[in-house]
């Protein structure tokens, strides 16, 4: 350096340019590492079509004949919007992760050191998993179209309920950086995230009706976010039919709305609030 | 309101910490540091592990909020003033904190996007320092494939970038090999030439008599001296002996030493050495030898050399030496004690 050293702004206050320019240097940084990090790109996408042929040609003869007329005789119409739910379920986890990674690198004391935006560092990390959802999402229609699905609604509603997944994935991933801010070592984060999410996808509506599971288990399978994002995306991929008696495709929607807001609202203010108290 | 900018008006020090201190449940990290560093310069935290070199720089770089104390960075109030105070400063943390899986061109552009440089400007700025820090041949390579002391460099160029008033730099060369930590430190001077100030810690004594302006030495959470490093050589006077004994019976030579010379015995468990002083050089060497013949004892071996940093290193922050007179002390193993004071 020939020049004296300068600061390179003045006051170090940040507007709101400032943390659009931040929040997409941090996303970029995501979404280049969600590309070159070979397990994630095959856990991304090898695991979802996986689960989408086998559920699809194991279970489907047998479940087929057990699901509402709604589903056009197809168990791949009935599987597809549960699956839905299944993948970004499954792949929150990997905020977090990616997270604690952060912390424990010293990456997030770099971060911290700098005159950037707070905000941006869990902002463009989640956007960043928001961009790899839609990936796999899109990756995961093009096979099931290929291998029959067919909605049965409207386009309109197809398209609404894949922007349901999208959202519950989003406030998923805020619900995750909450949990890997507040546990902090790796190891300790992959259980924590990753045992959880068994019960929350096996009891529920995404593989099955849960007519048949036992009283005590359909009283959880019935009330959990799981099963309310899947019904509404099923409604609005398959019509009011292919709900349980009384639910309607508008009050199910409202209703995963209402789970997607409510989580996104406790989980990001707490996320933020532990990024700001973050010590390793 | 900001306030004012003194930074170009204020020439000394350029970090002025006064009284932090810092606690974490019962374990006390920084226990009423004074530091000042003069604009310019290269200052070297010298410790141990777990001597609070890390929590102090976690302080001075707007990381962590002292329970105690203030600090001016750049003749800005770190604690009062975060924001306005990361504009100025530069961070390089004990661990190397680039990304892996990007190459190292990105690495250092992205930094320097959020130290807020136009994109061309920081695509300009980061061929400039890549080629400075000699990884112009791996910038498009990923990271994953650098050594530890490419690394390091990276991670210094990263904070670079942001032309930083001060930097610090946590252990820079701790975890990699010998010459690149020759690399490290030929960056580090080079940094300081354009005009930087540095503050890094170090648990190597050789590190900080090569670096540094000023060296502290800091034990549990004090700066126990401070001083250039000739200082603090000069205070263990002007030679030093060094006696091996036989293994097992330090003690016996130490007691029999600590009556022929002036001055403070010190045994140095990792290389089985007794150290003394020997102020009046040939004359003190003799006087040892005579005592130890005197009392019949033969060492192993008996060399003179000019003391180091390691000599004050180790008179300072010993385990198991009492202070002055062995033959005083009734328990030669107690404890250290705390924030022992340095002698002038
Ligand atoms: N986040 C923390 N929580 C609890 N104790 C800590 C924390 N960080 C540091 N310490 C303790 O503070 C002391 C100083 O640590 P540190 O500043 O890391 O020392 P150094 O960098 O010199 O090795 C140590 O006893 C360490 O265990
Ligand atoms: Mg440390």
């Amino acid at each position: 350096m020939t020049t004296a050293t300068a600061p390179t702004s003045d006051t170090g206050r940040i507007g709101l340019a400032d943390v659009v320019s931040d929040t997409l240097v941090v996303t970029r940084r995501g979404l280049i590492r969600n590309i070159r990090l070979p397990q994630l790109l095959v856990f991304a996408t090898i695991q979802p079509v996986m689960f989408l042929l086998l559920f699809n040609y194991v279970f489907g003869g047998v479940i087929g004949t057990q699901i509402p007329p709604a589903a056009g005789g197809k168990y791949i119409n009935f599987l597809m919007p549960g699956l839905l739910v299944q993948i970004v379920v499954f792949g929150a986890g990997q905020t977090a992760i990616g997270l604690t990674e952060d912390l424990n690198n010293g990456v997030i004391d770099r971060f911290r050191s700098l005159p950037m935006a707070r905000s941006a560092v869990l902002a463009g990390r989640t956007i960043a998993d928001l961009v790899r959802n839609a990936f796999v999402v899109s990756l995961m229609l093009v096979v099931a179209f290929a291998i029959g699905f067919r909605y049965q609604s409207s386009f309109l509603g197809f398209l609404g309920g894949v922007a349901l997944a999208l959202a519950f994935a989003f406030t998923l991933s805020w619900v995750m950086a909450s949990i890997g801010l507040r546990i902090k070592n790796p190891e300790a984060v992959q259980s924590a995230v990753f045992i959880p999410v068994f019960p929350f996808v096996f009891a529920s509506s995404v593989f099955v009706p849960p007519e048949t599971m036992p009283s005590w288990l359909r009283a959880f399978a019935d009330h959990q976010p799981v099963t309310i994002i899947a019904n509404a995306i099923r409604g609005l991929m398959l019509g009011e039919g292919i709900l349980p008696a009384g639910q309607t495709v508008a009050g199910q929607t409202l209703l995963a709305l209402a789970w997607i807001v409510g989580l996104l609202v406790v989980f990001a203010p707490l996320a933020v609030r532990l990024y700001r108290r973050a010590v390793t | 309101m900001p306030p004012p900018d003194h930074s170009a008006a204020s020439p000394d020090p350029i970090v002025d910490a006064r009284g932090i201190v810092v606690r974490f449940g019962d374990v006390t990290a920084v226990d009423g540091v004074d530091l000042q560093v003069r604009r310019g310069s290269i200052y070297a935290l010298l410790g141990p592990n777990g001597a609070g070199k890390t929590t102090l720089i976690r302080v001075l770089s707007t990381l962590l909020k002292p329970d105690a104390g203030v600090a001016m960075v750049a003749g800005i109030d770190v604690v009062a003033d975060p924001p306005m105070a990361r504009t100025r400063i530069g961070l390089a943390g004990q661990f190397a904190a680039v990304d892996e899986y990007q190459t190292g061109r990105e690495n250092v552009e992205m930094i320097g996007r959020l130290y807020r440089l136009s994109r061309a400007e920081s695509r300009t700025r980061t061929s400039e320092i890549l080629e400075r820090i000699g990884l112009m041949e791996a910038a498009d390579r990923r990271v994953g494939t650098y050594s530890g002391g490419m690394r390091r460099r990276l991670d210094l160029a990263a904070s670079l970038i942001g032309r930083p008033e001060v930097m610090f730099l946590d252990e820079p060369t701790t975890g990699i090999d010998p010459r690149s930590r020759v690399g490290v430190w030929e960056l580090v001077q080079d940094l300081v030439a354009g005009g930087t100030t540095v503050l890094l810690t170090t648990q190597y004594l050789e590190e900080a008599d090569q670096l540094a302006d000023r060296v502290g030495v800091i034990d549990r959470g004090r700066i126990i001296t401070e001083g250039t490093a000739d200082e603090l050589k000069d205070t263990m006077g002007g030679t030093i002996v060094e006696v091996e004994p036989p293994a097992g019976r330090h003690e016996e030579f130490r007691r029999v030493l600590a009556s022929a010379v002036e001055g403070e015995v010190t045994w140095d468990p990792q290389r089985g050495h007794l150290r003394l002083p020997a102020a009046e050089g040939a004359a003190s060497l003799m006087a040892v030898t005579r005592a130890l013949d005197a009392a019949d004892l033969v060492p192993d071996d008996i060399t003179t050399h000019k003391p180091t940093l390691d000599d004050v290193f180790l008179s300072l922050t010993e385990d198991d030496a009492p202070a002055t007179n062995a033959a005083d002390d009734p328990d030669p193993q107690r404890s250290r004690t705390r924030g022992r004071k340095a002698r002038r």
